[in-house]
């Protein structure tokens, strides 16, 4: 076993993880950060991309409105690049009651939300796809978000200013003495070995998995897993974010991102952030409320359908996830349960992830005896991928622009969004990627509308050539990630998309015989599916 | 009365009719447009078809400005549109985001000049053929080419055509009460017969009475699709609303509207209204009642009311091009059917994609070496063909085949025409006599 030793471990490579460990970073901290899997991988790299105005809780959750707000300002400053600023529209349709306009309004008026309403016309002028009977429109400063760009931005300036970031080690227990956490026993997934991480102070900031992390220090922290359903269209259907004017509800935004149009969510509460099953009736439900938003939804291409769980924090016992405040919670364990050298830092929202990591750190400065103060609001991210850009919005034609002005069409890897050769090789070797699910998370391969059928073997091809590991690992690779784009499209085919997965289906299975190349059929790196048995774990049960 | 029979009924609802931009999604990267695309085989300019077309429009943004400019070398020619197994509407995609491309004005000035002037045919038509001697004089003059590459950027080679000695317009009203019939069709000539080529015109408005029509030659304009081609969509659409004006009464009345220009005939049945996304009551009468010249002989031919006694024989081997924009109607090989009825007469034909012009793609200087690339199959086989003439439905396709191949070219309605004892004129009358 190999040990390790640092000042502060963060555990969780989520937004919130990530933004602790730059804070600690910036502020001077020796620092380690664990993630079981890939940056992203959970929550983050799984919600719809809202960069909230706060307009969503102005009325049922004003804290989180005015948290919402005043991040929004600063995130839209310190990390253009991996923001769209799309605006936000809140409608009332026909089914959402005319009344709720005037709360909605005064709610943003008390929380600072900037907000004004706008004429129907000029709502269908700027998006006339909406549904025509929308009787009132409210416009916010909602936009939307790269998560995974973002995570790895983060990242990147905290492993720039000193801290290491370990991903695929996987949290098997913390390691307490007495009434301390002293670390944490990790399992190295990819070199398959444990690792003792011995640190003065641990940050929980395991997001949905805080609660587990915490039961291995015999402390418990409620933290209930509230899973969100939703599905994207293949094409942006809307360019600004649309918000059902009403309270929070299933189905009551669509969110424009990258290139997709987003409908979300559901809420469930689910026992286990790990395996949870999307159902028929969320997808139903979702498809029905898109469509009183923009009436044509129906007729669109599903391109996936995917479930992220949200950290909903409690200290008593709720049954309706919806009714926990999406505001986050900071418990210092040393006051609350007698265990020292352990916080966690649970709830909030993507949005707000800067902020949780201020309270975060100013608590560790406290416990560890220092006085540093925050400057991640003044300090901004670079864009790891590309220099240059970086003082940028993001905007939707952005790939296509940069594309076209090197005349790289001829180094298209995934055509749907526009990955090119550069973006994979620079994947796989700078962003030391494990599997292919780490190369689409860095630049979008597999994405778009034929998720993967044609670029998924030419990323194999380059995986193989640049690492040149035995063929069988190559081949778990390639399965691998079909198997992960797979479990997205399931809950959805139908029309163009079952079209596609009929031809996918035929150059994968028959063509390339990929079931039957020499290998395993999983690695433990593969995708976890969302019943429970993953792949990998089916077939080594008998082990 | 078979006007009536062939009379559509309107039931599409206009509100079902959806922007050419969703078609899209149903692309599901096949390929099978990029192994089919004429232009993409020869130029690493253009990307193909999948690349502009289904997988760009993704990234484009109608509030922004465009983010691509590749997209503008496609040519039109919607071979993309009739291989997609999925209906994606590739071309008019392209034309739309070529819209784009020109509304943001991202087009430089000296370029945009230019393309404005080629897609008027009409504006030079009214300039040029009262002048005829000699506006051909100094548009066939290297003189005059030499100046039309320097300031506007215009190929020196490009295949132009030379003005008509008289507007077909003024034939036809010359002889307006010469034949009265109940049946009666409406015929749009477009510019190329208008001031180039009134042979042609004349050749249908023959074939029409012998059939014992009356020949309606109403007023109108260029059917726009130069102008739709370009970008240029405000100017597009005011030469279809005036169209739709000026024919729209006869299509109330019964009478179908026909056309030789299969490219004019596609603007006013699809083109127009797709690409602006014009469906208005009026404009979608006309769509459903526009016929190519051919499709509605066939109609005749099949109705048992086509006149086929007395052809004359005409025995000739000659090489026929399918014109791409013909293929687009979807409608077979209509000319290829009434071609098969003239005695003696021997056709073979081209199954090559595209003759390269793009109506007036071929013009411009960036993209000649394109278009003679995408063309050269077509004209070997048309010189292997070795006939004294060849035979193509689409004008600027003819202008090129016979600026390419030194081969003249014929519209197949002269032959039917000739077939009936017509005098011919042209290249035809040459291999007549």
């Amino acid at each position: 076993m190999r040990t390790m030793e640092t000042e502060v471990l963060v555990i969780g490579g989520g937004a919130t993880g990530t933004g602790v460990i730059a804070d600690l970073a910036l502020r001077g901290f020796r620092c380690a950060l664990v993630e079981k899997r890939d940056l992203a991988h959970g929550t983050t790299g799984r919600y719809h991309g809202l960069l909230h105005s706060g307009g969503r809780y102005a009325v049922k959750d004003p804290k989180a409105a005015t948290e919402c707000i005043e991040e929004n300002v600063i995130l839209r400053r310190i990390m253009p690049h991996c923001i769209e600023d799309t605006g936000g529209f809140f409608v009332v349709t026909p089914w959402d009651d005319d009344a709720f306009g005037d709360r909605f309004m005064q709610g943003c008026r008390d929380t600072a939300v900037p907000c004004e309403e706008i004429s129907i016309a000029q709502m269908l002028r700027e998006e006339p796809h909406l549904n025509p009977e929308i009787s009132r429109c409210f416009r916010v400063p909602d936009g939307s978000a790269d998560s995974f760009l973002a995570t790895q931005s983060v990242a990147a300036l905290a492993q720039a200013h000193g801290a290491q970031i370990l991903h695929y080690y996987e949290v098997k227990h913390l390691i307490r003495q007495g009434d301390r956490v002293v670390g944490a026993l990790c399992y190295d997934l990819v070199k398959d070995e444990e690792v003792a991480i011995q640190a003065d102070l641990v940050v929980n900031a395991a997001g949905a998995w805080a609660g587990k992390i915490a039961h291995t220090a015999e402390v418990e922290v409620n933290v209930r897993a509230g899973k969100g359903t939703m599905i994207a269209a293949s094409y942006r259907i809307v360019n600004t974010v649309v918000n059902r004017c009403k309270m929070p509800a299933d189905g009551d935004i669509i969110v424009p991102v990258h290139t997709v149009s987003i409908i979300g969510t559901t809420d469930e509460a689910v026992p286990d952030p790990e395996h949870f099953a999307i159902e028929p009736w969320e997808v139903q439900l979702m498809m029905q409320e898109a469509a009183k938003i923009v009436p044509g939804w129906r007729d669109l291409r599903m391109l996936r359908c995917w479930g992220g769980v949200r950290p909903l924090y409690q200290e008593t016992k709720v049954a309706d996830t919806r009714d926990v405040t999406r505001a986050y919670t900071l418990l210092d364990h040393e006051t609350r349960d007698g265990v020292a050298g352990f916080i966690t830092i649970t709830g909030g929202k993507w949005t707000t992830y800067r902020q949780m990591a201020q309270v975060t750190v100013d608590r560790v400065c406290e416990k560890l005896g220092t006085v540093r103060p925050c400057t991640t609001h003044e300090t901004v991210v670079p864009n790891p991928f590309e220099q240059g850009h970086g003082r940028k919005h993001h905007n939707l034609g952005q790939r296509l622009a940069d594309v076209e002005e090197k005349e790289a069409f001829g180094q298209l890897i995934c055509e749907c969004e526009l990955a090119t050769r550069a973006h994979v090789e620079h994947a796989i070797i700078q962003g030391e990627a494990k599997t292919i699910d780490d190369v689409r998370r860095d630049v979008r391969v597999g994405m778009g509308p034929c998720q993967g059928g044609f670029c998924t073997y030419r990323v194999a091809a380059i995986w193989h050539e640049l690492k040149k590991p035995p063929i069988e690992e190559t081949n778990v690779t390639l399965r691998d990630f079909l198997q992960e784009r797979w479990k997205g499209l399931m809950p959805i085919l139908w029309g163009p998309q079952l079209k596609q997965e009929r031809l996918d289906e035929l150059i994968y299975l028959s063509v390339l015989n990929a079931d039957h190349l020499p290998g395993p059929r999983a690695s433990r790196l593969g995708p976890a599916m969302y019943e429970p048995g993953t792949a990998w774990e089916s077939e080594h049960a008998h082990v | 009365m078979a006007n009536n029979i062939w009379q559509a009924q309107l039931n599409i609802e206009a509100h079902t009719l959806k922007p050419v931009e969703l078609t899209l999604d149903h692309c599901i990267k096949c390929n099978i447009c990029v192994t089919a695309c004429p232009v993409t085989a020869v130029t690493d300019l253009f990307p193909g078809p999948k690349y502009v077309g289904p997988q760009a429009g993704r990234f484009r943004h109608q509030g922004q400005p465009s983010p691509d400019h590749s997209v503008d070398y496609c040519n039109g020619c919607r071979v993309c549109n009739m291989v997609c197994p999925t209906g994606v509407k590739i071309a008019e995609i392209n034309g739309r985001a070529r819209a784009h491309i020109v509304q943001s004005g991202q087009v430089p000035l000296r370029r945009k000049l230019r393309n404005n002037l080629i897609a008027r045919p009409e504006l030079m038509g009214k300039f040029g053929q009262p002048l005829a001697p000699i506006a051909n004089g100094l548009l066939h003059s290297g003189f005059g080419r030499f100046f039309a590459k320097l300031l506007l950027d215009i190929a020196p080679n490009a295949p132009l055509p030379r003005f008509s000695g008289e507007r077909f317009s003024r034939w036809a009203h010359k002889r307006r009460d010469a034949v009265r019939s109940d049946r009666k069709v409406v015929y749009f000539h477009g510019c190329s017969t208008e001031y180039f080529e009134a042979r042609v015109g004349k050749a249908a408005v023959q074939v029409l009475e012998a059939n014992g029509f009356e020949v309606i030659v109403p007023s109108q304009n260029c059917c726009g699709l130069p102008l739709l081609s370009n970008g240029e969509f405000a100017a597009a659409q005011a030469y279809h609303e005036s169209n739709i004006r000026h024919m729209v009464d006869y299509v109330k009345q019964g009478y179908v509207i026909v056309g030789t220009s299969t490219s004019c005939t596609l603007t006013l049945k699809e083109e127009a209204p797709e690409m602006l996304a014009y469906h208005t009551p009026d404009a979608r009468l006309l769509t459903a009642n526009t016929f190519d010249i051919h499709e509605f002989l066939v109609h005749l031919l099949d109705a048992g009311e086509l006149k086929t006694d007395g052809l004359r024989p005409m025995p000739l081997t000659l090489a026929y091009h399918p014109p791409c924009q013909y293929r687009a109607h979807r409608l077979g090989r209509p000319s290829t059917e009434i071609m098969a009825l003239i005695p003696e007469l021997t056709i073979i034909e081209s199954q090559a994609a595209c003759c390269g012009v793009g109506g007036t793609y071929g013009y411009k200087a960036e993209k000649y070496d394109i278009t003679m690339a995408v063309g050269k199959p077509l004209f070997d086989f048309v010189q292997q063909v070795h006939g004294p003439i060849a035979v193509c439905d689409s004008e600027t396709c003819r202008w090129n085949i016979a600026a390419a191949t030194g081969v003249p070219l014929v519209h197949p309605i002269e032959l039917l025409a000739a077939a009936y004892g017509y005098e011919p004129e042209g290249p035809l009358a040459e291999v007549m006599t």
